[in-house]
């Protein structure tokens, strides 16, 4: 075998949700879900709204729990399941190894654009003058108008939120990166330049697995797709 | 906590270097064991367990009635547990175990290495002192006495929680509920403490003030690598502040977690229906 360059390894994974005050209806989501992916790759989650994409990256991220099976990451020479690890494993995961893009821009309150993006950065050990100038590169690149890296995101439109929440994801230059169909609120210009980012980003190493229903996006970046099926086995192993 | 996790199968690691994260060599800033406090055998808390770091917050959210607050005071020592153990690790002398420790020592920590945030700022202040004596009072309690360094540090606290230094002079009754909650930070942040409790510290203000004040908290928490433990009933206080949560009901710890999967993915049927009764805005 050639050097492995495995970062996530997916094997049995399942998750339902319980709804307790609903009489304790059960929703299956995922089940028996089994996959890997290595660094360079951009692999596209790929199936029909409701399959359980988005689901199957925030149990990656560790933001929702796994019902069952492993999910195990590469964090430098050590390999972590996320299914088992305790918070503070998880936390440290986040900051050093494994970024996420979600489709909006969580604001905090009163935090200048430039300071939300190079705050990963900061968490990670960097001065604080060298992580602004990553993300006033990243901002600049994304076409966020240098007037607005100053202010708070809050009064931003959609758009613009959208691109600092972007540059916040890649700023940190992590490992693995999680992206839930970041180009959703983005005109056509904007979207080229973030697929743009994400092939380079991968082309540099990273491992990056994303959901993404627009197709020309998807053309652009995915190097791998799998089909996110619910409640279907994993076929051959 | 448990026992730092082995990655399971034990692939051995083909290249990179060794990741033993650093924070895990320090002790916990507290580490509570099995604690049990009760008022009268009935209500209070009951067999909670959890670590803190510094530079974490932990929230705690719950019903009224439900421990929160009892457990705050039974881990400050103000109301000793009745079983169970709290270690805190001391500046001055590391690792200490609380239940061992004279009155003099637990006043003195109380005083220098934790902070005390209550949700009425009239209990957490001296109403009839200048904001500055206010903010000077604990220095003059490690032993600080002189006046113009007193002087300067409170100008200093004042304006770091965005007030006018004008202000040094005015007792804490002419100042607005916000205005009150940041003067009780700042009276409590001048010795530096390395641990602070807040009992529903956002509770009494205006929606447009607790967003400001959780920003202050928020960047103070960063800054100076503190451990706080937040007493909430608000999720959304949670979501902005804590990395985790635990959520209390009926004294007992009914769901523990990273705050986001609480939020986002609720396991326990009463964490199920906090986070479901949370209003859209």
């Amino acid at each position: 075998m050639t050097v492995d360059t495995t970062m996530i390894e997916v094997r049995g994974l399942g998750k339902r949700f319980v709804l307790h005050n609903q009489g304790g209806a059960t929703l299956p989501v995922l089940h028996a879900v089994s996959f890997e992916a290595a660094r360079g790759e951009c692999l596209v989650l790929d199936g029909a709204s409701g399959a359980g994409k988005s689901t199957l990256l925030r149990c990656l991220y560790g933001n929702y729990l796994a019902s069952e099976g492993s999910i195990r990451i590469r964090d430098g020479g050590q390999w972590m399941d996320v299914v088992q690890a305790d918070a503070r494993r998880i936390q440290r995961l986040r900051r050093e190894v494994i970024g996420y893009v979600s489709q909006f821009l969580r604001a905090v309150p009163r935090v200048p654009a430039l300071d939300v993006v190079a705050e990963p950065l900061r968490r990670r050990g960097l001065a604080p003058s060298r992580a602004r100038e990553r993300a006033a590169g990243l901002l600049a690149r994304l076409n966020v108008p240098e007037r607005l890296w100053r202010l708070p995101p809050a009064t931003f439109s959609g758009g613009e939120q959208q691109r600092v929440n972007i540059a916040r994801g890649f700023a940190a230059g992590h490992d693995i990166l999680l992206l839930d169909e970041p180009t959703a609120s983005l005109d056509a210009g904007n979207r080229d330049v973030v697929a743009r980012l994400i092939r380079e980003t991968a082309a540099a190493g990273c491992c990056i697995v994303g959901v993404f229903h627009d197709e020309i996006v998807r053309a652009a970046v995915a190097t791998r797709m799998i089909d996110v099926a619910p409640l279907v086995p994993e076929q051959g192993a | 906590m448990s026992a730092p996790a082995r990655p399971p199968g034990g692939r051995a690691p083909s290249h990179g270097e060794d990741v033993a994260p650093a924070q895990d060599i320090e002790p916990p800033v507290l580490a509570v064991a099995g604690l049990t406090c009760t008022w009268d055998g009935v209500h209070g808390c009951r067999d909670i367990d959890f670590d803190l770091h510094a530079g974490e917050v932990l929230c705690v959210v719950g019903e009224s009635g439900s421990g929160k607050s009892t457990l705050l005071q039974a881990l400050s020592w103000q109301h000793p547990p009745q079983s169970g153990t709290v270690h805190y690790a001391s500046r001055e002398d590391g690792v200490v175990d609380l239940a061992a420790l004279p009155q003099v020592r637990l006043r003195r920590l109380a005083r220098t290495e934790w902070g005390f945030m209550r949700q009425n700022p009239r209990d957490g202040l001296r109403m009839q002192i200048s904001a500055g004596a206010n903010i000077a009072e604990r220095l003059m309690a490690v032993g600080q006495r002189h006046y113009g360094e007193l002087r300067r540090s409170a100008a200093h606290w004042l304006q770091r929680m965005e007030m006018d230094a004008a202000r040094l002079d005015d007792t804490p009754a002419s100042f607005s509920g916000g205005m009150q909650q940041r003067l009780q930070i700042a009276r409590n942040l001048v010795t530096h403490p390395r641990l602070v409790f807040m009992d529903e510290p956002t509770a009494s203000l205006d929606v447009s003030v607790q967003a400001r004040l959780l920003d202050l908290m928020r960047g103070l928490v960063d800054d100076l690598g503190l451990a706080a433990i937040v007493v909430t009933h608000d999720l959304a206080v949670a979501r902005l502040l804590a990395q985790r949560t635990l959520v209390m009901r009926g004294g007992r710890v009914v769901e523990a977690g990273l705050t986001d999967q609480i939020l986002d993915d609720p396991q326990h049927p009463y964490t199920q229906l906090l986070v479901s009764s949370i209003l859209q805005g």
